[in-house]
């Protein structure tokens, strides 16, 4: 995480002397960080953010939902310790185990000894790594949906919603006060003490862009959390960045089910979508991007489309990726490499969801040909899928290269509407790809 | 020496694999969308859906054991990093 410069350091706006009751027995013991500038070095956050933590009082003890970032901890710890006595500390859940929710655990443990540890099983390897020998020292039971904590006269019940950022992720949901926990889930980087969202300023634009960068990658996941959580109707939503959602918890719960529709969804119907996007320094490699579409053409049920990258702007050909069935890169080799605007799109792919996704590389080149290799590696790096060894032609292409081409295109097509011919390979042929 | 053929379905590629091979060693080459994070059974990133053959595959070590049930692990889902092909025909696909 990065910082603002030194000694211009802002102050928190608004912030609270101690720990604020956001629900009957729920206090709010987070910290504000107002110099956060960015966030996992993935996006900026010009007036820094928060991070949320709460306690939940029962009859029986009290619960500790997440930490801080370990820089905040005596923030934290002093308004646990304006609400509550360590040895009431009944459950600590952990809904995400990134640093800055589990960044004060540690301390928290060794403060709290008797408490029972709460976290998604997938969380517990994190765990492991955070705790060391410590962690066997320490109660720790996972909890997945259909779990439950006790605490006397209230229940928290758990949520499995994993891959919300990280495969742990997971929410808590208090049900007597209809509040819902849901730690990065619903997050803004927006630091304002103020903490409520019809009380701190403007945050719409920081909801929105939170989403953009560390919720839309996992799209998928995002709408199997809303499945499961909608039908809750919470009454508040109180994430772990960024404010409390109390006036209308519903309408977030839309935006993030609109923030997750396609993009593209309309005209293509049932058809399967291939996009070809190629570079081309002297016309080689576009002749065959121009046969490849041709070939994948005469699939029915495929709708091809060809962009030369250097035509058009990076965002709308990543909203476009985002929603093909599959995409073919065409790269010429210079410098041993692919094109630069080919890694210029490559690397904007982290921010969109490709798991699964069809890929197919091919190109032109006039020494050693190395691009084609390097990028179907990106793709495989990006989780797609690549039935097809990539297509390389030194120079200009022959009619015979361009038939090769277009047989390279049909058979890719084939391949999204489940035509393909299946192939049996011995690990002589398997090696010379 | 006996056969053993490994599928992958999400590129509709059977390769010939001598017995005691890891799905690991085939399905990068055959560009399987199976993915891999630490390689060693920790991470459950190569989770990995076995269609047909599970008889065919090794037993899970403790460790893979361990890591299938923490990422709730259907009763048909590997680790690709740690399963070998010990004979006869196995189909997977990307978990």
């Amino acid at each position: 995480m990065t910082a603002a410069v030194p000694g211009s350091a802002p102050t928190p706006a608004f912030a609270p002397a101690g720990p604020v009751e956001i629900a009957p027995g729920v206090q709010w013991i987070g910290a504000l960080d107002p110099v956060l500038r960015s966030f996992d070095a993935l996006m900026k956050t010009a007036g820094g953010t928060s991070y949320n933590a709460y306690a939940v009082r029962g009859a029986a003890g009290v619960a500790i939902i997440d930490t801080v970032d370990a820089d905040y901890a005596d923030e934290f710890f002093a308004r646990l310790e304006a609400c509550a006595r360590y040895d009431e500390i009944k459950v600590i859940v952990l809904n995400h185990l990134e640093p800055d929710h589990s960044g004060a655990l540690p301390e928290l443990l060794r403060r709290a000894p008797g408490a029972r540890v709460q976290c998604s099983p997938r969380g517990l390897q994190t765990l492991r790594a955070l705790l060391g020998a410590d962690f066997a020292k320490y109660d720790i039971a996972p909890v997945t949906t259909g779990h439950s904590a006790d605490l006397g006269d209230r229940v928290l019940d758990f949520y499995n919603t994993p891959n919300v950022h990280w495969p742990d992720t997971q929410c808590t949901w208090l049900g007597d006060a209809r509040l819902l926990f849901t730690c990065d889930l619903f997050g803004s980087h927006y630091c304002d003490g103020r903490l409520f969202d019809d009380l701190v300023g403007d945050f719409r634009f920081s909801f929105e862009h939170y989403y953009d960068r560390l919720m839309r990658p996992f799209r998928s996941s995002v709408v199997a959390a809303l499945d499961l959580l909608e039908p809750l109707d919470p009454a508040m939503i109180a994430p772990s960045h960024g404010p409390v959602l109390r006036t209308e918890p519903a309408r977030y719960l839309r935006q993030y089910r609109r923030l997750s529709e396609p993009r593209h969804s309309f005209g293509t119907g049932t058809d399967k979508t291939l996009a070809i996007l190629y570079v081309s320094a002297h016309g080689a490699t576009a002749r065959m991007a121009q046969a490849v579409l041709d070939g994948a053409a005469e699939e029915p049920g495929v709708r091809v489309s060809l962009f030369d990258l250097e035509g058009g702007e990076l965002s709308p050909f990543v909203d476009l990726i985002e929603h093909a069935d599959g995409i073919v890169i065409g790269t010429p080799t210079i410098n041993n490499d692919a094109a630069r605007a080919v890694w210029e799109l490559l690397a904007k792919l982290v921010d969109i969801e490709t798991r699964g996704k069809l890929g197919a590389v091919f190109g032109s080149f006039g020494w050693s040909g190395e691009a084609v290799r390097n990028v179907e590696a990106r793709l495989q790096g990006l989780q797609m899928r690549l039935p097809e060894p990539g297509l390389k032609v030194k120079l200009h292409p022959s009619e015979a290269q361009l038939e090769d081409a277009r047989d390279f295109g049909r058979r890719l097509a084939a391949h999204l509407t489940g035509r393909a011919a299946p192939r049996e390979i011995g690990l002589t042929e398997l090696a010379a790809r | 020496m006996e056969k053993a053929t490994l599928t992958f379905t999400d590129v509709s590629i059977t390769v010939n694999v001598p017995p005691g091979t890891r799905i690991i060693e085939m399905s990068e080459k055959v560009g399987s969308g199976i993915t891999y994070g630490c390689r060693e059974g920790d991470c459950g990133t190569c989770l990995t859906h076995v269609v047909e053959g599970a008889e065919n595959l090794s037993e899970p070590t403790a460790l893979e054991l361990r890591v299938l049930q923490e990422n709730l692990a259907g009763k048909d889902d590997r680790l690709a990093c740690q399963c070998r092909v010990m004979g006869g025909a196995v189909k997977v696909h990307p978990g």
